[in-house]
């Protein structure tokens, strides 16, 4: 059953702040990707690159998003053992809005389309 | 046998980036299980836990290659904007999927799904190959991260599976076409034989 080789079992809470750091990008990309599809100056402020359009914005954000939220979580949890579990719900919650939010027919309904 | 440019390069990104990705994540979640679960009498060597972490790290990468090429090369060529006058819409995917009420929602739903849900196969990929090079030894024994770890396996799996099938369908009905030709392979009648 695993293995002893890797000696005493490290902090979790680096893993954690890399779970929480994904899931803030994966919200971020949602929430960046419905204020740009609604708001016509959100997503000319998005337009970083024109031939990609406003996705270039989004994408690059929310990768700028996640890999702050990454790196803050690292610096605050590196070393301490966390509740994963109180983590991965919120995780996991992050991770189903920025879905749902990135998902055509959902962004129509909020915007009353 | 000629191929476009703009074939070529959208074959690279979904046919082999894509399909390479999907088998690969596949192929990532089973040596997951097999070595992380704690009923796996898998005992890994710090060189297989190298050598699995490496593999992990490659996938990641597969991932960022399929969607920087597909944001940053081919969708740059289905997004752009014929000039004025011009009828013949097949150099234009996207304007040829909105010209017809019948192929409309392959645009708007199909595109505007798959620009924005494949990122999160890369965004979950790196964190799993993170997670693994630092806990490979010991998830086994940490719970809550070991289901992390396959939930974001999931995660990236299917986001990559929703981008992959819609690419494939909206590729069917309005291909990224164009730019130079390349020849693959001259046909026996072109040598006059």
């Amino acid at each position: 059953m695993g293995s002893e080789l890797g000696g005493a079992v490290p902090p979790n809470g680096a893993g954690a702040a890399a779970v929480l750091g994904a899931a803030i990008g994966g919200l971020v990309l949602g929430i960046l990707a419905l204020a740009a599809d609604a708001v016509t100056a959100v997503g000319g402020l998005f337009n970083i690159w024109n031939p990609t359009g406003p996705l270039s914005g989004v994408t690059s954000a929310a990768i700028l998003a996640w890999l702050v939220a990454w790196l803050v979580l690292a610096h605050l949890w590196s070393g301490r053992n966390l509740d994963v579990r109180r983590v991965n719900f919120w995780a996991t919650a992050m991770f189903v809005v920025g879905l749902l939010l990135t998902f055509p027919p959902f962004m129509d309904l909020l915007q009353g389309k | 046998m000629d191929i476009t440019v703009r074939d070529a390069v959208t074959v690279v990104h979904g046919m082999f980036f894509g399909a390479v990705l999907l088998l690969t994540v596949s192929a990532a979640a089973m040596g997951l299980y097999a070595t992380c679960t704690p009923t796996s009498h898998w005992t890994l060597s710090p060189a297989q836990h190298r050598c699995l972490s490496l593999y992990l790290a490659f996938v990641a990468l597969l991932a960022w290659i399929a969607v920087l090429l597909g944001a940053y090369a081919v969708y740059p060529w289905y997004r752009a904007h014929p000039p004025a006058g011009v009828t013949d819409l097949s150099g234009y995917p996207q304007r040829l999927l909105m010209s017809n009420p019948s192929t409309t929602a392959w645009h708007d739903i199909g595109m505007e799904w798959k620009e924005h849900v494949a990122w999160f196969a890369p965004i979950s990929l790196t964190v799993v190959a993170f997670l693994f090079a630092r806990y490979g030894h010991h998830l086994y024994a940490l719970q809550s991260l070991r289901r992390a770890v396959f939930s974001l396996v999931a995660l990236a799996f299917l986001s990559a599976c929703v981008a992959g099938f819609f690419g494939a369908m909206l590729n069917k009905y309005a291909p990224v076409r164009g730019g130079s030709t390349m020849v693959l392979m001259h046909s026996q009648a072109a040598h006059g034989e």
